[in-house]
């Protein structure tokens, strides 16, 4: 590869002089900030639409012309109010709230279990369980969601959020344990090897040593748990009929979206009521967040 | 007599009951770790996998045991133009969509490579759009392309002047294609970029370093070191993005649910509304098990195309 840099460079290559200050500082302005700006801009600008619809009394969001459509004239909680006590929808976020801890709780579970077993009690074939786990993680659930519908009704689970909590760790799963058994890598096996000597058992080494170690990659697999098992929507569309049992998201769209009109204030109002969660859970928990992306990314 | 009454002075050791004792014992250990995960994916995932394939050679509804057709579904499948325009949706959905991702999430990596202030704020707020719900963002899009009240014809129409009437977001074949499209590339750009990113990060700068007193110009180098370098990952990224994209769901469905005119279904919303809200459990798997061939095909194509080229290994191109 470096041969090949080398061959391609020109040999008269034109070295540029230092350039002024001031020259290269626009140019950084418009090669680096100006699109960067742009693009803060556009992933942001539905959020401020969002946010500013759901604050606007109905006057000003269905009239442009009179009001300026980029800001707030006279700010109104009554999409809020609607929404909180004219609707269910206090109801739909514990219940999401409900399916997202458990979901989460039972696949850190396994998923901790899963990859102490494939990284550290090493047994034959482990890898073959590992590579397993993670071809799981490429099944999506638009492929899965018709017979998990009939599995979920021939263990007559169907219309509970037991159905959900049992099948969010299919995908939920497979993540959290590559990525734990990135971070078990990264544990001295020494640490391990000390504890059997001094007469530990397994499992007193997995929750006395390696698991305290291992916490920032548990939070990262949990933060991560936990917005997958909240955003979901697919199956909680298919195995969830009954209006009180819905999660945020379907019952937006299946309960607040009717009639010809649409109440634009107060579905902008919950679907930011619905983004809160995630977004302060996840703005405590930043760089865990990255960290686990990226990792997983790199494993 | 004497030996019986002889006591033991030495310290009794501490016998761990045998519940202890089983679970150090390894084969038994492993397990019972295994247990949790692999009882979960194998219930609900390897199990309906399997069910699926099955139920789409059956003409099964909802409510009545099916009986085995053989390729009956295939064949009704492969002469109905909804389900060819589905599969030309994703398709062209999928590949627009993840170039456009990648162009951009590329581009705003490079971006976010530089010195700039702020950066892990920067980085936070980028990742917004892939954290909030899908749906919820997408409601939002939703009243972002409302034929009457969206802000982008106003600003177009009454502020630019630039069109006489409202744009027509979701209302004809193409203009709700590609409104679509825009949601999903919106969408996926945090995801991309912000791996893309560090994958950059781990390129060492010295290797620019050298390439710059050679004398290389900025094209030279993106093209010779960091995109090269940067393949592997992109590999990766790539293969999720393309699986994810051409089996999404939840876009489609908050914004078009299919329409205007079936043109906007992709495959999985196609088995959705056959599969679940039209009761034909049978026909709707045989659409979702359609997806399979394209989906084995996406990840061969970018895992032996982009990430196993020999001279990522250090040896020799050939």
């Amino acid at each position: 590869m470096t041969d090949a840099t080398a061959a391609e460079t020109p040999s008269k290559a034109t070295v540029t002089p230092d350039q002024m200050a001031w020259e290269s500082r626009t140019r950084r302005l418009v090669t680096i900030y100006l699109p960067l700006a742009l693009f803060v801009i556009v992933l942001l600008f539905p959020f401020y639409w969002m946010t500013i619809t759901s604050f606007k009394p109905n006057a000003e969001l269905y009239d442009y012309k009179k009001y300026n459509p980029f800001w707030i004239g006279s700010p109104t909680l009554s999409h809020i109010k609607h929404l909180l006590f004219e609707t269910a929808y206090p109801r739909w976020l514990m219940v999401t709230m409900g399916v997202a801890i458990c979901s989460t709780t039972l696949s850190l579970f396994s998923s901790v279990l899963a990859a102490y077993a494939i990284q550290r009690l090493r047994f034959r074939g482990s890898q073959y369980v590992g590579l397993a786990i993670y071809l799981a993680y490429l099944v999506p659930p638009s492929i899965l969601f018709i017979p998990l519908a009939t599995t979920i009704y021939q263990l007559g689970l169907f219309d509970s959020p037991l159905a959900l909590i049992l099948t969010y760790p299919t995908f939920l799963v497979p993540f959290s344990t590559w990525l734990l058994i990135g971070y078990f890598k990264s544990i001295p096996y020494e640490l391990e090897e000390c504890a059997l000597i001094d007469g530990a058992t397994r499992l007193q080494i997995l929750r006395r040593i390696t698991l305290p170690l291992a916490v920032p990659g548990l939070i990262s697999a949990g933060i991560f748990s936990f917005t997958l098992s909240w955003n979901e929507f697919i199956y909680a569309l298919a195995f969830i009929q009954s209006s009180e049992k819905k999660t945020v998201s379907v019952a937006i769209l299946t309960e607040l979206v009717s009639g010809d009109v649409y109440q634009w204030g107060s579905l902008m109002a919950g679907s930011l009521l619905g983004s809160l969660p995630v977004a302060i859970f996840y703005s405590f928990f930043v760089d865990y967040y990255v960290s686990s992306l990226t990792g997983a990314v790199k494993e | 007599m004497t030996v019986a009454t002889m006591t033991d002075w030495s310290r009794v050791k501490p016998q761990p009951n045998w519940l202890a004792r089983l679970f150090d014992y390894k084969p038994f250990l492993v397990f019972m770790c295994l247990l949790p995960a692999c009882g979960l994916l194998l219930v609900f995932l390897t199990y309906p996998l399997g069910l699926g394939i099955w139920l789409s050679f059956t003409d099964t509804k909802i409510g009545s045991a099916g009986k085995f057709i053989g390729l009956d579904n295939f064949e009704y499948l492969l002469e109905d133009p909804q389900f060819w325009g589905a599969v030309f949706y994703s398709v062209f959905y999928t590949a627009v969509a993840t170039f456009g991702k990648f162009a951009l999430g590329l581009w705003l990596a490079l971006l976010l490579n530089n010195h700039v202030p702020f950066k892990s704020l920067l980085r936070a707020i980028i990742l917004l759009p892939w954290i909030v719900p899908t749906v919820l963002s997408a409601l939002a899009f939703w009243w972002l392309y409302d034929p009457q009240f969206s802000i982008f014809s106003y600003v177009a129409v009454d502020v630019l002047h630039i069109r006489s009437k409202p744009f027509d977001f979701l209302s004809t074949t193409w203009p709700a294609r590609w409104s679509l499209i825009a949601a999903n590339i919106w969408r996926g750009i945090p995801f991309v970029a912000i791996s893309l990113l560090a994958g950059l990060q781990t390129i060492s700068p010295s290797l620019y370093e050298a390439a710059l007193l050679d004398g290389s110009t900025a094209w030279q180098r993106f093209r010779f070191i960091t995109f090269p370098l940067l393949l592997p990952i992109l590999a990766i990224v790539m293969t999720f993005s393309i699986i994810f994209t051409f089996t999404d769901f939840q876009l489609v469905y908050a914004i078009t649910r299919g329409g205007p005119l079936n043109s906007t279904h992709l495959m999985a919303t196609l088995a959705f509304q056959r599969g679940i809200s039209g009761g034909e459990l049978g026909e709707g798997a045989a659409i979702a098990v359609a997806m399979i061939p394209f989906l084995v095909g996406a990840t061969l194509f970018s895992y032996f195309a982009l990430a196993r080229r020999k001279w990522q290994q250090g040896e020799a191109n050939d």
